[in-house]
């Protein structure tokens, strides 16, 4: 047996991932264990975990690699400081440091590191690096239901490669062409994510959730300025109006000079509508970039079937436009797909490129319904939950369902901790918050005394794969949350004259559906399909939500408040349900009903986390 | 040593003999900045700036 332990690490998201013979066999982010949001550092309790988990010592494994080439890395920041130069002095003498200290030397670091999880570890051999976009790629296409594809991945930036497109077939993959650095769709996105005032490597998705409250009024200001896109999609950034190669902001004052006014500060300044207009424009454009690339990638390759991955794939929104416009026959994008996904990527891509390894391609992919992370028996539980000093009681699998199913219906905010963790950014009915999708105070509810955000962004409603098309524009499996569709317009409540004068936020308090806590302004929603045979008790779970309602979708967010990782532990569960308005949690077999907890055990908890 | 003959691989198959160098300055510049902190260098860095 090939034991491959694959690492991302030291940029943001660091996670570990292990496969045995090809075979995906656990995988988790460091941040859900050191309980720090985007954890950069070693993973050393991600790589402990997946070590246990596969029941094997570090001295065991055959190939241990690493998901992108430092060195490679080291070589575009020198030239790109001697091209910039005398700019960029700021960044260079911050930059330069760390890398002759430790980053230049990374294996021999790493090495080090890795002896710290068995002292029988002793080949520094073992010791590979893969190539941080082929990493993307290499998770993108060998876990996905295709034998042929094309792999598409987009992000920030890696070694030199921004965008890459690679073709996938049975055990090969090839990378065909790249965008190189500074041109960089990742980089654009995070750029106005800053000037937005969130927080980049991490605000990302709430300037997608902004984007519907606006309109596009930027989009030809930025094509005309800050982005040359040509027919093929591929695009140049204007270096002009942006900060991110020399100094420490991604954009300058020409930027703001061209907007008309300064970045946000998150701690003055509130959100208006020329923020929404902004976060609008930016988004149309990714999409715009997105579909031209996917149009003529589908006409020069001609291959019916898309990959993709990278944080860029991230973008739903963007996804489901690419769905919609039917440019493929199928699209699966790795539920992983920032950084943290790179681990597994670069184990893969060892297997398959490296050790020429076939490939087996099932009509179903291989990622397990990304349920790769830690798992609970309900001995451990029931334990647990006694030391914290909880009450609780036991149901069977059945009453535990139809009771669940009962508080939901009623209005109650559940945490909801089953089976083991999601691998990726994504909660998918492992480590959920749930709701009725029905109520219409449910969305600013979950938002304001439960999750402690702000009040704009939107939820996710989980729906049984066979009902989908009933209440949403798409007939397609979603397991993954990562494609948006529209409400069916059946069930879409049309806005009079008076509402659609109404701007931004105030939207939000119209009642758009019969589902309006999962309907977000555009009455657009990030669908995930449930399936019985991939998350049986989650499944269960809505299909008595819908006999006791006629409804088969309830809202899914992630189990965490904001700027805290999802809890990982029964542990963490606890602690989050104490120190919110959550009513109810529901934890393996366990029931806990807030009103009969100790008081005394409720904490102050919103202030543990830094505010992302 | 290893560390030496990995990245003098590395610059022959990426084809870049010119970032050589500014390593090797990097390098020293870096040593002795570490070597200075508190040890018989520092004065010899003081005469150079």
């Amino acid at each position: 047996m090939t034991k491959i332990l694959g690492i991302s690490a030291f940029y943001h998201d660091s996670a570990a991932a292990i496969t045995i013979d090809g075979k995906i066999v656990a995988a988790a982010q460091e941040e859900r264990f050191s309980r720090k949001k985007h954890d950069p550092r070693y993973p050393y309790n991600a790589i402990e975990f997946v070590l246990n988990f596969a029941k094997i010592k570090l001295s065991e494994v055959d190939h241990i690699v690493f998901f992108e080439k430092p060195f490679l890395k080291f070589e575009r920041l020198l030239e790109t400081y001697v091209a910039m130069a005398p700019r960029g002095f700021l960044q260079f003498s911050k930059a330069m440091p760390t890398w002759l200290r430790e980053k230049l030397f990374q294996k021999k670091m790493l090495f080090n590191l890795l002896k710290k999880h068995d002292k029988n570890f002793k080949e520094i051999s073992k010791i590979f690096f893969s190539e941080h976009h082929l990493s993307h790629a290499a998770s993108a296409f060998f876990p996905s239901p295709y034998e042929e594809a094309i792999v598409l991945t987009a992000d920030g930036v890696g070694e030199w490669a921004t965008t890459t497109v690679a073709i996938g077939k049975k055990n090969s993959l090839k990378i065909k062409k790249e965008i190189h650095f500074p041109h960089s769709l990742g980089l654009l996105y995070s750029a106005f994510t800053y000037y937005t005032g969130f927080k980049v490597n991490s605000g990302e998705y709430k300037l997608m959730g902004l984007a519907p409250y606006g309109e596009p009024k930027y989009v030809d200001l930025i094509e005309k300025n800050l982005i040359h896109i040509k027919e093929d999609g591929s695009f140049r950034l204007n270096q002009d109006y942006f900060n991110y190669t020399t100094g420490l902001s991604m954009t300058n004052e020409k930027f703001h000079n061209l907007f008309g006014q300064k970045p946000r500060d998150s701690k003055k300044d509130k959100i208006t509508q020329f923020h929404m207009d902004i976060a609008s424009s930016i988004q149309s454009v990714t999409e715009d970039i997105m579909i031209k690339i996917c149009k003529s990638l589908r006409k020069e390759f001609n291959i019916p079937n898309l990959c993709l991955a990278g944080g860029v794939a991230l973008n739903c929104v963007a996804n489901g436009k690419i769905l919609k416009e039917k440019i493929f026959e199928k699209i699966w994008i790795q539920p992983a797909a920032g950084d943290a996904g790179g681990s597994l990527g670069a184990a893969l891509a060892f297997w398959y490129l490296e050790l020429k390894k076939s490939r087996e391609v099932t009509s179903k992919d291989a990622m397990s319904g990304s349920y790769l992370g830690p798992y609970f028996d309900n001995e451990e539980i029931k334990n647990k939950l006694n030391n914290l000093g909880a009450k609780f009681e036991i149901l069977e699998d059945d009453a535990l369902i139809e009771k669940t199913a009962d508080d939901l219906s009623k209005g109650n905010a559940i945490g909801w901790f089953q089976g083991r963790m999601e691998f990726g950014p994504r909660a998918l009915g492992g480590r959920s918050i749930l709701g009725d999708p029905r109520s219409s105070s449910m969305q600013k509810n979950l938002n304001l005394k439960v999750k402690y955000r702000e009040s704009f962004r939107p939820f996710a409603p989980s729906v049984l794969r066979d009902d989908v098309n009933e209440w949403f524009e798409l007939n397609e499996d979603s397991p993954y949350m990562l494609l948006v569709a529209d409400i069916k317009r059946e069930k879409q409540n049309q806005m009079t004259e008076d509402e659609k004068k109404l701007f931004g936020i105030d939207k939000l308090n119209i009642k758009r559906s019969e589902i309006p806590a999962v309907t977000h302004v555009d009455y657009s929603a990030r669908i995930q399909t449930v399936s019985r045979d991939t998350n049986k008790k989650y499944y269960d779970l809505i299909n008595k939500f819908k006999d006791k309602t006629n409804c088969p979708v309830i809202v899914n967010t992630s189990f965490n408040v904001r700027g805290e990782p999802i809890v990982n532990t029964p542990e963490d569960a606890f602690n989050c349900f104490m120190g919110t308005e959550l009513d109810n949690l529901v934890i393996g077999n366990c029931y806990l009903i807030k009103e009969y907890q100790n008081p005394a055990l409720k904490k102050d908890y919103t202030k543990n986390f830094e505010l992302d | 040593m290893d560390f030496v003959k990995e990245f003098w691989e590395f610059l022959k198959i990426r084809k870049k003999y010119w970032l050589l160098p500014i390593i090797i300055v990097l390098v020293i510049f870096g040593g002795l900045i570490v070597l200075s902190q508190g040890s018989a260098v520092a004065p010899f860095i003081y005469t150079i700036f």
